[in-house]
């Protein structure tokens, strides 16, 4: 389960919105023992695409110590899905880098976003609930 | 000289859970071979066979991503830190 702040989710989403037409991604920190998403960190997309992301790794590495100095760590990554369902694509499995992280994606086909997370671990995708929180 | 580096959660599990571990060397490359001696479930993880980074992790040091310096041959010394996170990437290309 992915539990998400209220805060946290609308900064995602604002960050998705203003990063159209393109994919735009981000960085959660939080807690991995409780599956807590804390602080929303928005990153640049070096793809600059519709279709693709990639994590500027600059942002990740300063997501990563401020995660890591706040006490927290970063326990998954979010991105759009420009014209397509919230559902991580063949190109989302195959590069997933971490067994433990949520994997969520803010679909922007219609005209409310959808939220949705999902565990990935050996190419196996695993829905999750959200459950959002105050905050 | 000892290195301080820093690593991403999918690869503690192999260094007993450690976010920070110590090793020795003067290049990046020798600071990742002697980080794969002292943890050898790291092998294949940071590096190919013939020693070059995979294309989905990410090295630092300190600040610089070192493919904009010298990759593996960037030289640290003991007031570097070394950073290793993964390469996050996805899309919906195909769809």
């Amino acid at each position: 389960m992915l539990a998400l702040s209220r805060s946290v989710h609308d900064q995602m989403v604002a960050h998705c919105l203003v990063g159209l037409p393109e994919e735009a991604c981000g960085l959660l920190g939080g807690d991995p023992a409780t599956g807590e998403a804390l602080t929303c960190y928005p990153t640049g997309n070096l793809a600059s695409s519709a279709k693709v992301y990639t994590v500027d790794p600059r942002d990740h590495l300063f997501a990563d110590r401020d995660a890591e100095a706040n006490g927290r760590s970063i326990i998954g990554v979010f991105h759009s899905h420009t014209h397509t369902e919230a559902y991580p694509s063949p190109t989302d499995v195959a590069q997933a880098p971490d067994p433990s992280w949520h994997y969520v994606l803010v679909s922007l086909r219609d005209t409310e976003p959808v939220v949705r997370s999902y565990r990935i671990a050996d190419g196996l995708v695993t829905e999750e609930t959200v459950r959002m929180t105050a905050g | 000289m000892p290195v301080q580096v820093h690593l991403p959660t999918v690869l503690r599990s192999h260094a007993d859970g450690a976010k920070t571990v110590s090793v020795e060397g003067s290049t990046v490359g020798e600071v990742l071979t002697a980080l794969v001696a002292a943890y050898p479930g790291m092998s294949g993880q940071i590096t190919d066979d013939s020693g070059a980074l995979h294309k989905f992790v990410n090295v630092y040091v300190n600040d610089d991503d070192v493919r904009y310096l010298s990759a593996t041959a960037t030289p640290v010394t003991t007031s570097d830190e070394l950073s290793i996170l993964p390469a996050v990437a996805g899309g919906a290309v195909g769809v």
